[in-house]
């Protein structure tokens, strides 16, 4: 119905939407220790008989404890804030918050987890930072969406 | 320890020079570029701020104005005559502020950008919500989450928007269209919302601001009195009318500043946001043993984590470039088409006049509206509307309620009685109309409204039976209680225009009214002078000619009524 209706200039667009779709799993945040960073352990449905459920924890755990660290309110947490706050907070401008860096490493320890153990079993995990850190995505790949 | 190497050289430029390196290729597109936030982006997305930001212009202005105002009169005075160090702490006192306040208008107060698609169905499918009111314009229960967070159970809200449920403590700012983490308010005079992100830089703002206004108070005062000789006050402020000014302005922005300032050192010492503290949320006043869970219990340690604490990155990252999957993950809304397709609305296309059977006893009761097809009532093409449903007339002797297939499209007002524009009352009340359910008729029959003739404008207004509230659609036929007019009381095409209607007469007042008790008859005003009248009778009688004449002889004309020829729906 809408065929003539659409321009030419968004057909691209309606390609693109049309891009195969895989099934996600979302692993929400655990709020029970407050505001910080962490994700939800319990294993989901979907990924049953894909991966192991030690597996799944392992590599959580594992992510909630650098999450852990880049949050973690430690005497050298407080005396860089306090230096950047006399600063003017100028020295964000030559070095990178802790908090930066900790992301880094999540992004680093998920490629790693992606190589070694999540791809053989044709899932992917997704990087929180690039979902707002509100959910952790793993796709599967063998999967159509509505399974 | 990492050192970044800032690009200086791509400082401000514009998007259009992206990369020093691309300036061959083509321009990149930003992710603050399609940011879907009502946020304003500066200098290739470093920079943002709320949507209007005339405040903050206002708030710097003042605070720039009064500070070279205070450096250019007073410092020179007093670093001569008192000590030098007065300038000096004034001039690191405005910098320090200066700063705070444009790093908290300028920064990501700790937006949480709005969910996928993919996200956003996995929630709806995790929520069954059963809709029980099936009304098109229901919203669903607003959905909430409860969790425990270190033992005390907080309910977490969806957000409609961003569909998302909102972290503890996120809020939804409503002039960003943004939700926040940690949020504690939007602040015009900043020009931004104050979150996570960026409280410490607020606070720090309003703290030595309230330095500031208090140290160029006393330094102005004590400006005035050190040239104040022999008690001539006045003498002295005009010697110095700029100091004056000065120390006025300060006086009245030091209360304000200071009682802010004393707030919000209040909300740090005991870990809320202003958000909460109005909402009550963690007062001991409800009742319940409700405590702050996320107060780290001290005074000084809740102070040290939320203004030296770990500062968390912006999240939406703006100077992302946009690549296709990026494109389509973003859950867009579905844009309706907005005009809806002439399309074949299952019935048959009829060309030309059609015979109208005088015995319209035989209608079943079945109306459709004019189509395209008719010819007679071409209809706009930016409104053919089509009813939801069509109930009809109140006369007519078999009236079945028909459910159309096609959608309403809003503006519409279900409840409301179709309405006409001016001149054409008599269809307003009349009972003899169909009444079409969700039509907007005003569209439908606007341009024909400058060809109709109206007699009654404002001599004789036709009153018809009160309106009854329209039967339920889904009703049982057999228990529908059809409304009997006898048969020398009907309107309909037979009797259009040959049925004489009862008259009475009545005498209005010139320019009021009388109120008229509803009946089926004319009241025809007294003084309404034969050559009126004339005029009236003397109209054009109708032809199938297929342009729209109406013949108004005080009745809908035949032809009217073309509109509602029988007709199956399938």
């Amino acid at each position: 119905m809408s065929n003539h209706y659409n321009n030419g200039g968004r057909a691209g667009e309606t390609e693109q939407m049309a891009q195969p779709q895989y099934l996600k799993v979302f692993i929400p945040r655990d709020y029970t220790d407050g505001t910080i960073v962490r994700f939800q352990r319990s294993f989901p449905q979907e990924l049953e008989g894909r991966l192991e459920k030690q597996t799944f924890e392992s590599t959580i755990n594992r992510l909630n404890e650098i999450f852990e660290e880049a949050e973690k309110a430690s005497c050298s947490a407080y005396c860089e804030g306090c230096f950047a706050c006399v600063t003017a907070y100028l020295i964000y401008l030559c070095k990178e918050t802790r908090y930066e860096k900790k992301l880094r490493k999540v992004s680093k320890f998920i490629a790693e987890q992606n190589e070694r153990v999540f791809e053989p079993r044709g899932l992917k995990l997704t990087d929180p930072s690039s979902r707002g850190l509100r959910v952790l995505e793993i796709s599967c790949f063998d999967r159509p969406p509505n399974a | 320890m990492t050192v970044k190497h800032p690009n200086f050289t791509g400082l401000c430029s514009s998007p259009t020079i992206s990369t020093s390196m691309t300036m061959a290729q083509d321009r990149v597109t930003r992710k603050w570029e399609i940011f879907q936030g009502r946020n304003r982006f500066y200098c290739g997305g470093r920079f943002m701020t709320a949507p209007k930001a005339g405040v903050f212009l206002l708030t710097v202005f003042l605070i720039t104005g009064t500070s070279t105002v205070f450096f250019i009169f007073d410092c020179k005075y007093l670093a001569e005559n008192v000590t030098i160090a007065i300038p000096i702490i004034g001039v690191f006192l405005f910098v320090f502020t200066m700063s705070s306040l444009l790093r908290t208008s300028l920064s990501d107060p700790g937006i949480i950008p709005r969910a996928t698609s993919e996200e956003a169905a996995y929630v709806e499918k995790q929520i069954e919500v059963t809709n029980s009111a099936n009304s098109p314009t229901y919203r669903p229960p607003p959905r909430t989450k409860e969790v425990l967070v270190k033992g005390q159970t907080i309910k977490l809200k969806y957000c409609f928007t961003c569909k998302l449920f909102r972290p503890p403590r996120a809020s939804h700012c409503s002039i960003c269209d943004n939700c926040v983490d940690r949020f504690d308010h939007h602040c015009p005079w900043v020009g931004n919302c104050v979150g996570r992100r960026n409280y410490r830089f607020f606070y720090m703002f309003i703290v030595s601001l309230a330095f500031l206004a208090v140290f160029i108070f006393a330094c102005a005062v004590a400006h005035l009195i050190l040239i104040t000789r022999d008690g001539k006050f006045f003498e002295a402020v005009k010697e110095s009318p700029a100091s004056a000014v000065v120390a006025v302005i300060c006086f009245f922005s030091v209360w304000s500043i200071l009682g802010l300032a004393g707030f919000h050192t209040y909300l740090t010492t005991s870990n809320q946001t202003t958000n909460e503290d109005i909402k009550g949320s963690f007062t001991s006043k409800r009742g319940q043993d409700s405590f702050n869970p996320y107060s780290q219990g001290n005074v000084c340690l809740n102070c040290f984590h939320i203004l030296c604490g770990p500062i968390a990155p912006s999240l939406i990252d703006r100077r992302g470039i946009v690549t296709n999957s990026y494109r389509s993950e973003l859950s867009q809304p579905i844009t309706l088409e907005p005009n809806m397709p002439l399309g074949n609305y299952g019935l048959k296309a009829q060309t030309g006049p059609v015979h109208i059977t005088t015995n319209t006893a035989d209608l079943s009761g079945i109306y459709r509206q004019a189509t395209e097809s008719t010819g007679m009532y071409s209809p706009l093409r930016r409104h053919i509307y089509l009813a939801q449903q069509i109930i009809p007339s109140k006369n007519c002797a078999n009236p079945k309620i028909i459910p159309s297939r096609a959608p309403l499209v809003p503006p519409y007002n279900m409840h409301q009685r179709p309405t006409m524009v001016q001149g054409t009352n008599m269809i307003k009340n009349s009972n003899s109309m169909p009444q079409l359910k969700g039509i907007c008729l005003e569209d439908y029959y606007e341009y024909e409204l400058s060809q109709y003739y109206n007699p009654y404008d404002s001599k004789i207004v036709v009153y018809h039976k009160p309106h009854r509230q329209p039967p339920p659609p889904n009703v049982d036929e057999d228990q529908f209680s059809r409304p009997y007019t006898p048969q020398e009381k009907r309107y309909n095409s037979s009797t259009f225009g040959y049925k004489e209607m009862e008259t009475r007469r009545v005498r209005d007042k010139p320019g009021k009214q009388q109120p008229r008790p509803r009946s089926s008859c004319v009241y025809e005003n007294v003084d309404v002078t034969s050559e009126d009248i004339d005029t009236y009778r003397n109209v054009k009688p109708v032809r199938f000619d297929g342009k729209p004449h109406v013949r108004i002889e005080g009745y809908p004309k035949a032809e009217f009524s073309q509109m509602y020829v029988q007709s199956s729906f399938d």
